[in-house]
């Protein structure tokens, strides 16, 4: 029996961080009784403890939720909720292209932000219908009428009919389910008898039945039993499963038809061959075209993760295998350093990605991590006229062979408070920006618009901007172009020894102050020893800055009052634990904390 | 041979560095006190076979438990332990609550060695520490003590206390040497959590790190060159007299410790009782701590010596060599000054004393 294609919904929520999308999908699958409400636990769409903890999506997910609308239909609403950040544009833009509209959420205190505007842009590129949403009307600063205005002012969105909920106390939020019914568009001309073209816009491994593919079927029909082939990858396998997402897990069905979403499992072992935004498609009568958009995902930020303790470098690696399961754009290979031992150089699309992967491994697998400082990818053009691409600074080659290098440039917006502008035009300035324009998105916000390069993003330009505008500020940025650049590669020498671990890849106006920061950090991390240790930063032979950590001079417990010996015995025990924090370099000892320090060197830090 | 440490939990008042277990007591205390220890040391006798050689009252202040409690301490010792005609007995005493009578009383009981609390010669340095008695009260004490026929006498003092400077620091070890006594005890101020140091740490006016490592150097130097030696970090003395009690901890012998607070080291296990009054008075038992004795443990108490770890020693106790690692290692610290390596041993000298807890880590660790 051929489904009614036209009460089907494809739908995103699309929001600025903390604007409340993960806390309305939740109510939205509480009123459509999709989950039992004991068995609500806030947030239920956001699954890993990291995302709860942060209010971020890092995973897409989604779920099929029936509607009984006021129209007497049952309608069948399928939610894609997207990662919010813009470490995972790319995954953003498959899940959207896998919908025919998206709610927009805007909170009714704080109003358009940087997220806001460029989900906003992406959801309208793939010509979703949007849905605006005001949501935290229950704050005291709420002033939805404000924000409502904005809106409309902005992105010419029409609000007269834009709910105003509070996805907190479930108020009005029913309404928005009405104007999914009525707003967005259902796939009406998905045609079932065409070739299968199914959009994967994610895919998570599972421990039993292996990974289970998430699609949109755009036209075709697919059931368990036909063979299926990605057609970026040509890989074929054999369809064990189809169906659909439920709040509370799988729900096998015959087949799934054009215009809707759901799941294949197919024993695929990695989600390497199910990659987001392939185009599955079956092997008899395959599509002659796969769907537009689908591009291979390079990692954008580089560093070298270590483990603390040698012995767990086999770990080490099993947790990086066991994560690139579920995270096609996670890379990782062996890398040796004379510092750290034996690691891994480790590709992340960003800076919050590489933040999420160290955080999982230290918290999932229960590892104790060095990371070195991130690096971006740089071309360096030799004199020869070949061209080397270099993520990590130990392999900058011989200034002497290099004719010049480029280096990654970003167009960043910033959105904040008009009042806070000469401080971020300060901070951008400092860090290589080049001003593009600055629009006023309303009398007092601002959207300011740079050139600048990702590797003085990378390092603390988020904590930083965060902290020059009290956290009133956000951020987006995407790649732009390679440019050339005059860089340098600076060492940094304790007692002597380059510390390869420390070494970094720097514009030539930045490298004087970054290295009289980097000794000062280093001075305050490293503890006073039984000598002396000069600490210097250099650009080859040339030292460009020093400290000197003194020797310490007192370590001692006078006291050992009556006996107690186990207080002596047990400040050995901490001695000793202390000792496993350190990593020993030569003859001298450098705490973890030291490495990390070097990462954060913004002064207003 | 066995020691035993009778822990006296009273002090007239606490002085505000000190973080020991005391506190100021009812004359009843003290009595109910006193039946609790004589109570505990017939108890405890069958764990000590061996003959007992030393005795040490520390506390707290014991001067304050009163001669003749101490006394009948010493009596109970006598009766139900094999205690040697020539045993050390120790009593920690506080300068200005001692009289005449107090050490003629307990020299009559068979105590033969006191260890007074001086602190510091100089007032407003005194004053800040909280110690009630002046160098006219110290120098009274010390002259009782030699009267009553007391000439083993130790006297502390404290380095890196508010205010103190190299200058008021001469002041204090020249009042020391003038006293013609025979120990003396040197530490560094620890500021210790949960004491009222601990909360006004900012406002204390304390000499930095490097001045309280010269003051250290300096005592030990200036001791030394009165014909005293700097047997251990902290302890200093003429020839023959270095504390008998004391050097058991660091030599790895076995004591009974009475009392709350007090730790033991018997048949290889260390003990103690809980930081509680009551519960002591009560007759809550000792608790096993953890075992005592090992390699580690012996190196680690060795170096707090001055006569430091020796070979010969540590092959007689373990049967078996020393581990060649440590060795190498001490010979890579030997340059540096901080410890002598020999074919005998590895001793550390007062620069290795200051950084004692690092380099006994490195060495072992």
């Amino acid at each position: 029996m051929a489904k009614k294609k036209e009460n089907i919904r494809n739908f995103s929520i699309i929001a600025h961080i903390d604007h409340g999308k993960s806390t309305l999908a939740d109510r939205l699958l509480e009123i459509t009784d999709s989950v039992a409400k004991r068995d609500m636990s806030a947030q239920i769409l956001d699954d890993m403890d990291l995302e709860r903890e942060r209010g971020i999506t890092i995973k897409a997910h989604a779920v099929k939720l029936d509607y009984k609308a006021k129209d007497g239909e049952t309608y069948e609403l399928n939610l894609i909720d997207t990662p919010g950040h813009v470490d995972f544009n790319y995954e953003v833009s498959r899940s959207l292209a896998a919908c025919e509209g998206a709610i927009l959420i805007i909170d009714a205190s704080q109003g358009i932000e940087a997220q806001t505007l460029a989900n906003t842009y992406l959801a309208l590129d793939h010509d979703l219908e949007l849905v605006p949403v005001i949501n935290k009307i229950d704050l005291p600063a709420a002033e939805p009428d404000r924000v409502a205005a904005e809106v409309e002012e902005i992105i010419g969105l029409d609000c007269s009919m834009a709910p105003r909920v509070s996805a907190k106390t479930g108020e009005n939020v029913a309404e928005v389910l009405e104007r999914i019914v009525a707003d967005i568009p259902a796939p009406s001309e998905a045609e079932d008898n065409a070739p299968l073209k199914a959009l994967i816009f994610d895919s998570v491994y599972d421990n039993y039945k292996g990974v289970i593919v998430y699609v949109r079927v755009m036209q075709g029909t697919l059931k368990a039993g036909e063979t299926m082939k990605m057609m970026a990858t040509g890989a074929e396998f054999n369809v064990v499963e189809v169906g659909y997402m439920r709040a509370t897990g799988l729900e096998p069905c015959k087949e799934l038809s054009a215009g809707e979403v759901g799941y294949i499992t197919a024993s695929i072992k990695t989600v390497r061959d199910a990659k987001v935004g392939d185009t599955v498609t079956k092997l008899q009568n395959p599509a002659s075209e796969p769907l537009p958009g689908y591009r291979k995902v390079n990692p954008m930020v580089y560093c070298g993760v270590y483990p603390a303790d040698g012995a767990d470098y086999e770990a080490l690696r099993e947790s990086l295998e066991k994560l690139q399961l579920n995270d096609a754009s996670l890379s990782y290979e062996p890398e040796t350093s004379g510092a750290l031992g034996f690691g891994f150089r480790c590709g992340f699309l960003g800076l919050l990605h590489l933040e999420i992967i160290q955080e999982r491994l230290e918290r999932e697998y229960n590892l104790d991590l060095v990371t070195t400082v991130p690096s971006v990818v740089y071309k360096i053009h030799m004199n020869d006229g070949s061209v080397v691409e270099i993520d990590n600074p130990t392999h900058y080659p011989d200034p002497a062979h290099i004719d010049f290098c480029e280096e990654p440039i970003t167009n960043a917006h910033i959105y904040a408070p008009a009042d806070y502008v000469g401080a971020i035009m300060d901070l951008c300035q400092d860090r290589r920006g080049t001003f593009k324009d600055m629009k006023y998105i309303t009398t007092d916000r601002v959207d300011i618009h740079y050139e600048m390069p990702l590797n003085e993003i990378i390092y603390d330009f988020f904590d930083a901007l965060k902290s020059r505008t009290r956290g009133y500020a956000s951020f987006d940025y995407e790649i732009s172009e390679y440019r050339r650049s005059s860089l340098q590669k600076v060492d940094v020498l304790l007692n002597g020894d380059i510390i390869d671990a420390l070494s970094f890849i720097i514009h030539s106006e930045k490298a004087q102050s970054r290295a009289r920061k980097i000794a000062e950090k280093l001075k305050m991390h490293i503890p006073r020893q039984m000598f002396e240790i000069p600490i210097q930063v250099a650009i080859g032979s040339k030292v460009i800055a020093r400290e000197t950590v003194k020797a310490m001079r007192k370590d001692v417990l006078a006291k050992c009052y009556g006996g107690d010996i186990t207080r002596k015995k047990k400040l050995l025990e901490k001695q000793k634990e202390g000792k496993k924090r350190m990593r020993q370099f030569g003859s001298v000892e450098v705490p973890q904390e030291a490495f990390m320090a070097v990462l954060k060197l913004d002064d207003d830090n | 041979m066995t020691g035993i440490y009778i822990h006296i939990p009273f002090c007239i008042r606490k002085c505000p560095y000190c973080d020991f277990y005391s506190f100021s007591a009812q004359e009843k205390d003290k009595d109910s006190y006193l039946k609790a220890v004589l109570l505990c040391l017939k108890n405890k006798a069958y764990l000590v076979s061996d003959e007992v050689d030393t005795i040490y009252f520390g506390g707290g202040t014991p001067s304050v438990f009163g001669a003749e409690r101490i006394s009948e301490v010493i009596r109970c010792i006598k009766d139900n332990y094999r205690l040697t005609p020539s045993a050390e007995i120790t009593v920690e005493c506080n300068p200005s609550s001692v009289t005449e009578d107090f050490m003629h009383l307990i020299k009559a009981s068979g105590v033969n060695r006191v260890s007074m609390g001086m602190q510091s010669a100089v007032e407003n340095e005194r004053k800040a520490l909280g110690r009630l008695s002046g160098k006219e009260q110290v120098a009274k004490a010390v002259s009782f003590a030699k009267k009553a026929g007391i000439d083993n006498i130790s006297l502390d003092i404290m380095l890196g206390v508010p205010s103190q400077t190299m200058e008021s620091l001469d002041e204090s070890i020249d009042f020391l040497i003038s006293s013609e006594i025979k120990h003396i005890s040197a530490y560094m101020l620890k500021i210790e959590e949960g004491t009222p140091f601990h909360k006004a740490a900012g406002s204390l006016n304390l000499p930095d790190e490097d001045t309280v490592c010269d003051m250290y150097l300096h005592t030990a130097e200036r001791l030394c060159e009165s014909g005293f030696s700097h047997y251990e970090i902290s302890n200093f003395a003429l020839s023959g007299y270095e504390s008998r009690h004391n050097l058991k901890y660091w030599h790895c012998e076995e004591y009974l410790g009475i009392g709350p607070s007090a730790h033991s080291f018997l048949g290889g296990k260390r003990y103690y009782y809980s930081r509680d009054f009551d519960a002591f008075i009560k007759g809550e038992d000792m608790i096993y701590d953890c075992d005592g004795g090992s390699e580690e443990e012996y190196i680690m108490l060795a170096l707090r010596l001055s006569e430091g770890l020796k070979f010969g020693e540590y092959k007689r106790k373990f049967g078996k060599e020393i581990d060649e690692r440590i060795i190498k290692k001490a010979e890579k610290f030997e340059p540096t000054g901080l410890l002598t390596a020999t074919d005998e041993g590895i001793a550390l000298t007062a620069e290795g004393f200051l950084l004692s807890n690092t380099i006994i880590g490195e060495l072992i660790l």
